[in-house]
């Protein structure tokens, strides 16, 4: 497979994975920002938002406040922000495009249908029609456009390389969530296993669709400790880190086996899983949560990196 | 000036003398004969709806061609015709002989001309004619190449006038385009017709991307010893070509690159792969000479691989087709190719020209110059129907401005008769009518000369229009060679 098809393809499940990661993001600042209970400004949750999504330091450039109606206009419409929902499935067509004869045409026909929509989609409309609606448009699309990937293409190296673009993109969303909102959080630890908790840590289990997971697994009430267990070290939630190392690590295993080759990636990606296969979660709060996170959000875009490098960039 | 019709429908149509094409009171030529009973046979909005079915198909089919166009809606580049060209099989037989032959001779020629030049020292052609000739390339000077095949893959340009008369128009030895079109279109008449094709016997097309990729794999450089590495080499995703490039990519199951692709190291040429760097031996290239190379030929071709014209040149690669191919296929070369086949083969062409005016020769000037009103002249080096006259078609201050430019630089002009290209049955707004049409068959060159039965035929949609080309509302039928009974080389159609 020529790398730069392996590049495209999985910059192109990144993109999509982007939008999705965006919008549910936005969802969950939309959501807090109606039952703003822990006393903060009126913005903070706004401000949280953009520093999750990596686009304080752009949407500072922008000049303005952050206010609801500008940071949603910057993280989904503006085509200059390379991280806008716009831009993400802009860019993810045109990968799609450039890759047609490696995908399903259903695959194709997907995406290309998720951008045509989009472009119908302004901030008039949506702030007319509801935000929420349109977040949850955006992630089903997303859904949609991986689920028909899944059920439609042969499981090749194209394949593999979408999978490992949705992976990266989506451990590197689940940690800045986890990050930022833990210090939005936790003014004080007093606070802990009061209404607060529960509105605010339900909005963030439930911006990763683990809402009713956590119920399943804890049967207890929500408590900040667990849900970092559960975002990072269960291997059963499928948007934890660790369910999105495992698979990572046995794509890249599959890849080093196929062409018998050493990629400095796979070792790397291999020693964080075994990380976060023996961590324990007490011991990472012991540590410093944040520590931890930023640790990890480093090593996975020193990954992306040594991901390039090995495949895309050979010499 | 009556064209002649392939299907023949006219009442006034001469009739043959089998006595069985008599007895049955038709005047349909016999390749339509099944055709045509089928035809008649079928309820009279048959096609009308066929045609709407045709539309849909290439609309879902077509999504490739679509998808690369601008915009990315769903239209297709070139309208369909659902009647087909047909050719019986003896007449195919013959066209075929003389294709061979002349791709042979045109092949022996580049060899020639970048070699020995003898048929220059002979005399067979004006020295300066090639090598002061713009296609001509000096670089390719004494290279050798792989089994001194030049034009792998010709697509050389076939009208006819009447019975028994084709002509060569144009040959094609750089990067001729339309086989996609010949593959797609028969599928589709598949799909659309599949009771038809039960009755009439067919020559299938669907190999010739397995011809192809076996002609490719034949011009390996000898380094190869064994499965050599082919790819398809793309200008990219704005060629007006690429989706064609990706059909046949796809069909072959070969990688479809592009420059950034491929990289040179030590005069060998990789691309980059997700497996690391992967030695490549040959190169169907559909990019021109001038991009190909920044450091030897077009320094601003951002498209291109620096390099890769010395990995050629030191015979580490295989590029097909060749470079320097481009002087064989010159409108001030085209009046030479019988010659050159006189010249290499020692044989009379099978295939004429379309009698050609030279008008560096005084003689051809002259006769030119006194019935330019009949005449289409054209410029040597243009292409895309600029710099021509078309006398019959032409005022007569056009003809005056012409004639000015021609007394200027006699040289850079051909002059040829306006031919009367023949028609074949099209289904038009008012039913079904006579369009004239041309046939674009494919020559391949490996260790032997492939030509898969059929071709492209393009047609002029418009009334009376002679013009085929698809910016100038044309379009494009299935082309149909037929079976004989006991015949069945002309599947193989390898032999001879």
């Amino acid at each position: 497979m020529l790398s730069r098809a392996a590049d495209n393809l999985y910059w192109l499940n990144r993109y999509v994975e982007r939008a999705e990661a965006m919008s549910r993001i936005l969802g969950v600042a939309h959501r807090m920002s109606m039952q703003s209970t822990h006393g903060g400004t009126r913005n903070d949750e706004w401000e949280a938002a953009l520093i999750i999504a990596g686009c304080d330091k752009s949407f500072a450039l922008h000049g303005g406040p952050p206010t609801r109606r500008a940071v949603i206009d910057f993280l989904a419409f503006a085509p200059d922000n390379p991280s806008s929902i716009h831009a993400c499935l802009k860019a993810g067509r045109e990968n799609a495009r450039a890759m047609r004869a490696q995908i399903t045409s259903e695959a194709w026909e997907s995406i290309n249908a998720a951008w045509l929509e989009m472009r119908t989609f302004s901030m008039a409309k949506v702030e007319a029609d509801g935000f929420s609606s349109f977040f949850d448009w955006v992630r089903e699309r997303s859904q949609l456009f991986r689920g028909v990937a899944e059920g439609t293409m042969q499981r090749d190296d194209a394949y593999r390389f979408m999978r490992l673009g949705t992976l990266l993109e989506r451990a590197d969303s689940t940690a800045r969530i986890l990050d930022v909102k833990y210090h939005v959080l936790l003014p004080s630890p007093g606070d802990i296993g009061g209404a607060v908790d529960y509105y605010q840590w339900g909005a963030l289990l439930r911006s990763v669709s683990a809402f009713r997971i956590y119920r399943q697994i804890y049967r207890d009430s929500i408590r900040p400790l667990k849900v970092a267990e559960l975002l990072i070290l269960r291997e059963d939630f499928p948007r934890s880190l660790h369910a999105c190392f495992a698979e990572i690590v046995s794509i890249l295993q599959y890849l080093r086996e196929s062409y018998r080759r050493d990629y400095p990636s796979v070792r790397l990606a291999e020693s964080m899983l075994l990380k976060l296969r023996y961590d324990d979660i007490d011991s990472i709060f012991t540590r410093g949560l944040h520590e931890y996170l930023t640790n990890l959000i480093d090593t996975n875009i020193e990954l992306g990196a040594a991901i390039a490098r090995d495949f895309m960039q050979p010499n | 000036m009556t064209a002649f019709d392939e299907m023949d429908l006219g009442p006034a149509a001469t009739q043959t003398q089998n006595g069985q094409s008599q007895s049955q009171g038709t005047n349909v030529r016999a390749p339509y004969r099944d055709y045509k009973r089928w035809l008649d046979s079928a309820p009279g909005d048959m096609l009308a709806r066929r045609r709407q079915e045709a539309d849909l198909l290439f609309r879902r089919l077509g999504i490739t061609f679509a998808v690369y166009g601008e915009g990315g809606d769903t239209e297709r580049l070139i309208p369909f015709d659902i009647v087909p060209r047909i050719i019986s099989a003896k007449e195919w037989k013959r066209l075929r002989r003389g294709l061979k032959q002349r791709v042979k001779a045109l092949n022996a020629f580049l060899d020639d001309i970048y070699h020995k030049r003898e048929i220059l020292r002979a005399g067979t052609i004006p020295e300066d004619l090639i090598l002061r000739n713009a296609a001509y390339v000096n670089h390719m000077r004494d290279v050798t190449i792989a089994r001194q095949t030049y034009t792998h893959i010709a697509g050389i340009d076939l009208v006819r006038t009447a019975e028994n008369e084709f002509y060569v128009l144009e040959d094609n030895c750089r990067t001729p385009s339309g086989v996609s079109y010949m593959l797609e279109n028969r599928e589709a008449m598949m799909r659309l017709f599949p009771d038809l094709f039960a009755q009439v016997r067919v020559a299938p097309v669907g190999h010739y991307p397995d011809a192809l990729l076996q002609t490719l794999r034949d011009s390996a450089p000898p380094h190869c010893e064994s499965e050599p590495t082919v790819a398809l080499l793309t200008p990219g995703v704005y060629n007006s070509a690429y989706f064609e490039h990706v059909f046949l990519a796809e069909q072959m199951g070969i990688e479809l690159v592009e420059g950034g692709d491929l990289t040179v190291k030590d005069d060998i040429v990789y691309m980059r792969t997700v497996g690391g760097l992967k030695r490549v031996d040959v190169l169907y290239r559909r990019l021109d000479d001038d991009f190909l190379d920044p450091k030897v030929f077009r320094k601003d071709s951002m498209i291109g691989i620096p390099g890769i014209f010395n990995a050629y040149r030191a015979g580490n690669i295989t590029l097909a087709n060749a470079v320097g191919t481009g002087v064989a296929d010159d409108k001030s070369i085209y009046p030479y190719v019988p010659d050159m086949v006189r010249f290499y083969l020692g044989e009379e062409p099978l295939l004429a020209n379309v009698p050609t005016y030279v008008l560096r020769r005084p003689d051809d000037l002259k006769y030119t110059l006194e019935h330019l009103d009949e005449l289409v002249v054209k410029e040597v080096h243009g292409s895309g129907g600029y710099g021509m006259l078309v006398g019959p078609k032409s005022s007569k201050a056009e003809i005056e401005t012409f004639r000015a430019k021609i007394i200027a630089k006699p040289e850079a002009y051909i002059a040829q008769p306006t031919l009367a290209l023949s028609t074949c049955p099209t289904f038009v707004e008012s039913g079904i009518a006579p369009r004239h049409v041309d046939l674009r068959p494919f020559v391949l060159s490996g260790e032997t000369m492939r030509v898969v039965p059929g071709g492209l035929t393009r047609v002029a949609l418009r009334e009376g229009s002679l013009v085929v080309n698809s910016s100038q509302g044309g379009g494009t039928k299935d082309t149909w060679v037929l079976e004989e009974d006991e015949a069945e080389d002309i599947k193989a159609g390898e032999d001879d």
